[in-house]
Parts: structure tokens; sequence; C-alpha cells
């Protein structure tokens, strides 16, 4: 176990920009996101940053940006070239993503790292280190441990805890060492009272959660078996009756992967890039022929489909949620997929009742 | 609350109305979301409380095109959005019957997190009638106790109500069929006070300003998705026919772009009712740029508020020979 106090953080971050590319939460206008490292940050920025459970939009990003060109297209003349864009050649780290949102990489590397693999998505996990923090003060909208996850213990390259003003530094893979070793001249042993202290850290974090309002969530009756159950239930339509149909739940999620394809007139060529798109979109499904989904009900119902029994039941039970509890904060309506959990439970009890009778 | 839970029971019994829009309880105590309730028995899930700062006019639309009228709770600054959408035929009075509700400024779990107050359990003090009558004006000097996972914290009621209520247009309602619970005029700052702050500062300064705040947006859309003034059957950045639709910006220009064209496309209808900012996930003040518009049409045309009434046609929507015409461009 290393250390290193909290005042010297900007002397780390320096250290790791000093060799590859950084990114840390940082406020920016009044908000915290993950940002690339620039030397002209103040204390503040980083600050807020660092004592910041959850950034408006996830880290995802790093790894998967929400706009990227794919290849570029140019006519000259009647000359035409095609540029692919070059992938990802510069490592890079990390710093500060949470428990949830370490397991959200996780999700995505189900998608992206298996036959067809991206290519893009790939260079990028290649070339990253993630230095994880933990969570000293989880929040009322978390319920990553309904998700199996630890946020006392978070599993990355290096697992971190901000205890008071140390911050403990601890590498857990190969790649984690490399990074450790490179910036080993400020970071310093940590002694076994510190240890024991961090412990005591530790189990007062998992004492915080057990009292969250919903790290009891029941995912019972979630399981790919209850397709065609859930997905004609009633309840979808008294659920989705608030939804604005915007896209706030998908983008700031650190799981959701789904993507559009399209071209950018550049004048002389085409620049192809890829955007995030969102499910709840009207035009997501748009095809030659039709659209398959012409309802915001029918897209409600698929975004939580999707998270709670498509993605489980094509992925050995991984659910494409993490309990980062963002869309429980941002959704314009209050809609969130706890709610749409807890009805389905509130139904199932109901039922459940009414049979005993 | 009971009040207007009772009043929606008896109108939905004599056959007034066959549905209400109102107010869910949420999980939290802060998370309230628009409902239609369907019947008596569903109304007990029915709140109306300090965080119920949701407008629910644009649900109006989706509720004129369904059989039967549907009795809808406004607030007075909600008010001002219903007359427009009716004015823009959008929103039949007819399938409408409107209880203006006592508003005495609405919060904003945002704004409290803000304030350093964060994983709330409980809150009291956000409760509504408990300041009526001659206590009324003293509703925005109310403290909230809230309760933490952390401990017990404080907050002025103030400190914690929406951005709008600072420049509250005021406590009547702009059309009704009636009205259950007092209101209280919270305003305490000068609407335009930033815009003049924004037009003082040099060009540089100016676009900098709004490269930093912009620059935050993720296109989610909800800006436009919760405006009223934004009620297109198909809004042009949907559309994939002009290679007009939007998901993410190809370039940093792109995010500009569509902020000033929805800005320009409300000038003169918004009625600045403060939704777009109160659900911008980045916290941009997009309601800057309408108070730029409503600012200028005041210079150029006379005072104007956007649905004052459902009848009066806009400055932008009417033509007379003597109306000014400000450009960038000096002519020959």
């Amino acid at each position: 176990m290393l250390k290193i106090a909290r005042e010297k953080l900007p002397a780390l971050y320096r250290a790791i920009a000093s060799s590859q590319e950084l990114y840390l939460p940082v406020q920016r206008s009044g908000q915290v996101n993950f940002a690339a490292w620039e030397e002209g940050f103040d204390e503040e920025q980083l600050q807020a940053g660092l004592n910041t459970l959850k950034t408006v939009k996830s880290p995802k990003d790093v790894f998967f940006p929400q706009s990227e060109t794919l290849y570029t297209c140019k006519r000259k003349g009647k000359k035409l070239t095609v540029e692919p864009e070059a992938l990802k050649e510069q490592d890079f780290v990390v710093f500060g993503m949470r428990a949830c949102d370490v397991q959200a990489v996780k999700v995505l590397d189900q998608v992206f790292l298996t036959e067809p693999v991206d290519s893009f998505y790939a260079a990028r996990r290649e070339r990253g280190t993630i230095v994880a923090l933990a969570c000293g003060e989880p929040d009322v909208s978390c319920f990553c441990k309904v998700f199996g996850i630890d946020c006392a213990e978070p599993s990355a390259d290096v697992a971190a805890w901000m205890v008071g003003e140390e911050l403990y530094w601890k590498p857990l893979t190969e790649k984690g060492e490399r990074l450790t070793g490179s910036i080993s001249g400020l970071l310093a042993d940590a002694g076994e009272a510190e240890e024991a202290q961090l412990e005591e850290e530790k189990t007062k974090i998992r004492t915080i959660v057990e009292r969250l309002p919903y790290s009891h969530l029941s995912l019972e009756g979630w399981d790919g078996g209850a397709t065609d159950e859930k997905f004609q239930d009633t309840l979808w339509e008294e659920l989705y009756r608030p939804c604005l149909a915007c896209g706030t739940c998908t983008f700031v999620c650190p799981t959701c992967q789904c993507y559009d394809i399209k071209d950018y007139d550049t004048g002389n060529g085409v620049q192809r890039y890829r955007c995030w798109d969102s499910c709840m979109y009207s035009d997501f499904t748009m095809m030659a022929a039709a659209n398959n989904r012409t309802s915001q009900m029918q897209r409600f119902r698929q975004r939580f489909m999707h998270k709670l029994v498509y993605f489980p039941a094509n992925n050995d039970g991984m659910y494409s949620c993490v309990g980062c509890g963002r869309c429980v904060e941002k959704c314009p309506s209050a809609l969130n997929i706890v709610k749409v959990i807890k009805a389905f439970a509130a139904k199932r009890e109901a039922a459940a009742e009414g049979g005993d009778k | 609350m009971q009040e207007l839970i009772n009043r929606a029971k008896e109108l939905l019994a004599d056959g007034t109305v066959v549905r209400v829009l109102g107010w869910k309880k949420g999980d939290m105590p802060y998370n309230p979301e628009p409902a239609f309730f369907e019947s008596a028995d569903a109304l007990e899930d029915f709140v109306y409380d300090g965080f119920c700062g949701a407008n629910l006019s644009k649900f109006m639309i989706e509720a004129s095109g369904k059989e039967g009228r549907t009795l809808v709770f406004l607030k007075p600054c909600d008010t001002y959005s219903m007359n427009q959408l009716i004015k823009e035929h959008r929103v039949d009075r007819e399938k409408t019957y409107i209880i203006g509700v006592g508003c005495t400024g609405k919060l904003s779990a945002e704004k409290i997190h803000a304030l350093g107050i964060r994983a709330i359990e409980a809150v009291s003090g956000a409760e509504v009638g408990m300041f009526t009558g001659e206590n009324e004006a003293l509703a925005a000097e109310k403290t909230l106790t809230i309760q933490t996972l952390y401990g017990e914290k404080t907050c002025s009621y103030k400190d914690a109500m929406l951005e709008r209520c600072h420049v509250c247009k005021g406590k009547e309602h702009k059309i009704f069929d009636e009205i259950i619970g007092a209101s209280a005029d919270t305003k305490d700052g000068d609407r335009f006070a930033q815009v003049e702050q924004i037009e003082a500062m040099s060009p540089a300064e100016r676009f900098a300003f709004f490269q930093a705040e912009l620059s935050k947006c993720i296109r989610c859309n909800a800006c436009r998705n919760v405006c009223p003034a934004c009620s297109c059957r198909k809004c042009v950045f949907d559309s994939n026919k002009f290679d007009s639709a939007q998901k993410a910006n190809a370039d940093s220009f792109e995010e500009k772009m569509f902020h000033i064209i929805r800005a320009f496309h409300v000038a003169g209808r918004c009625t600045d009712c403060g939704e777009c900012s109160r659900v911008c996930p980045q916290g941009i003040p997009l309601h800057l740029f309408n108070r730029k518009f409503i600012k200028d049409i005041d210079d150029f045309y006379g005072e104007f508020q956007a649905g004052e009434d459902a009848e009066t046609v806009g400055p932008l929507t009417s033509f007379t020979f003597d109306d000014v015409e400000p450009g960038v461009v000096e002519r020959g």
C-alpha cells in the first residue's frame, strides 16, 4: 500500500501527464465532468473534481467518445481518397473513476470486444490505465450493491482511497504496476497503522451502503427467462407516460452503448462519424422501409428491457445497469430504472398476496 | 394538498373531467413526477409540494387529443404557457379544466446539492399551505430542514428555489376555471440583470462565456422536449430529410447552432417559464438566450409578455410599416 498527501495530487497529475494523457474529473462552468488534464486547471476546479461523487456524464467517453470520426473521404478533381481515422496510439490514464463506472467499462467490453471487435474501442482499452477511487460518501441515489459492486474496494488497474488528507494507492494489475513505477518518487509507503485505518474506512463505507434506500432492491424476476412476460406487461403503459423522450438518461448512463453512423458534408467530401444515439429518440429504429417502434411506450420499454432482460440473457447474467444513479438524479420527469424495478416488484407482491387469499 | 385531491375527486365523480393531470409522489422527497390520474383511487399518490416545479402545460397537448376533458393543475407561471399553447391551437381550451394552484416558490434539488447538501433522506419545510394569508409574503423566508445520510442540514428556502422563482412573474393566474391555495410573489431579482451583464461584455468575452457554457451540452434535447414553445410535430433537428438531424456535434459549431436556432424559433412565443434551465443536466443557463430576445422585443416593440392572454397577436407575428428593422449590417 502506497500513499500521497492530498495537497500533492496536482504534482501527481503533472507527473502522469508528462509522459501520457491524463483524464480526471474537473469542474467547469459549475459542473464536474471528466476532462483531459490542462496545466491551467486551478485548485478549486480540481478539488471539486476530487470531491464529486458523480460526474454529470460518466467517464465512458474516454473509451467510447460521444462523437468520433471513422474515416474521411476527399474528392480532388476526379480523384477520390479514403483516409481511415488512426486508432488511439497514445497511452493514457483515467484517474478517479468510481467502482460503478469501472464495472460499466466491463459491460462495454462485452459489446465492443467480442467478435466483431470494435477496433477504435479496443485500441483505447489497450492504451488506457484506470485508477479507481473508492466512494467515501455514497449518495442516496446509488445502488451499485444491487449489482454486486463494492464501492469500498474498487477493482481496476489501481485502486485508490481518499481518507482525510491522504490518498492511498494500491496497484492491482500489471498496467497499474507500470503506472505506479513511473511515479514512484511521489508515493510513500503506508504504515501498518494506516492500513488498519483504511480497513476501518472500508467498513464505514459498507455500513453506509447498507443504509442506502436503494441498496436492497430486489432483481427477482428480471432474468433472461421472463422476456415475453415482461415485454407484454401492461405496467409499461403507465410507467412511460411522463417520459419526455429526451436522451438524458441514455447520455449520462455509463453503459448505454448504442450509436448512429452519420455523414458530415465537408464541402469537398464526407466525414463519416459515429455518435451516441438514444433509444428514446423517435428515429432510433427508423429503417428504409419503416420504423418498428412507433410509440414512446415501446421506446421506454426497450431501454429497460435491454438493461434488465436482453443484456443479461446474452451475457451470462451480467446486467447492463451498474447502479450509478445518474438517471435517478437527472431525468427531467423523475423517471428512472429504480422506479421501474420497484413498480414490477410491487405488482408481483400484490399478485402473490392475492394468490394467498 | 388534500383540498386539491378532494376537488379532483369531485370533478371526476360529477363527470366534469375524465382524467387529472398533476404530480405523483416520487420515491425520494424531491422527485415527484408529472402524472395522469384516471380514477379517484389513483389520486392516493397525488402530491403537491415545493418540489412540484414541472410545468404541466405541455402534457395538455397529448391530453387534448384524447376523449373527454382533463383537469390540469397550473401554478401562476405555468398559466402563461397554457395561454400560449391555446393561442397556437396546440391545446383545446374546451378539453381543459384548469385549477390554479397556489405557489410560494418552487425548489430545486440541484440547487440544494449545489449548496453542498447531498444524500438527502427527508426534507421538511417544503410542504405547501404552511404559509397562507398574512404570512404568504414570508414564504421565501422559510428554512428547509434536511435529513441527510451525513447528518441534519438546513438551508433557506430562498437559496433552494429555482432560478425562475427569483424573477417570479407574480401570483396571478392568467387563465383558470378556479383557484385553490394562496400564492406569493417570490421575486427578489431583476429578470434582465444577467442579460445586461452579458451585453456589457466585449464580443470576445461574450463568446468565451457561451463557449464555456454550451460546450457542456450533451445534446440530450431535454430543453427542447420540455419546452412548451417547442411544440412542433416534427422538429427540424429530428428530420432525416435535410441533413439537419443532430445527435452529436460533428464540430464545435453545431452545439451553438442548435441552441441559437431554438432560441430564434421560440422568440416572441417563449413565456420565460424556465423549464429549459430547470431540466438541463449540465446546468446550462439556457434561459439567458430567451431573455435576450424578450428584452430586445420589449425595447423594439414595447413591453410584451407572451402568454399574458390567449388572444393578443405577438410582435413577431404581426407587421406594421413602423416596425424597427434592427440589423447588424448597415444599409447604404
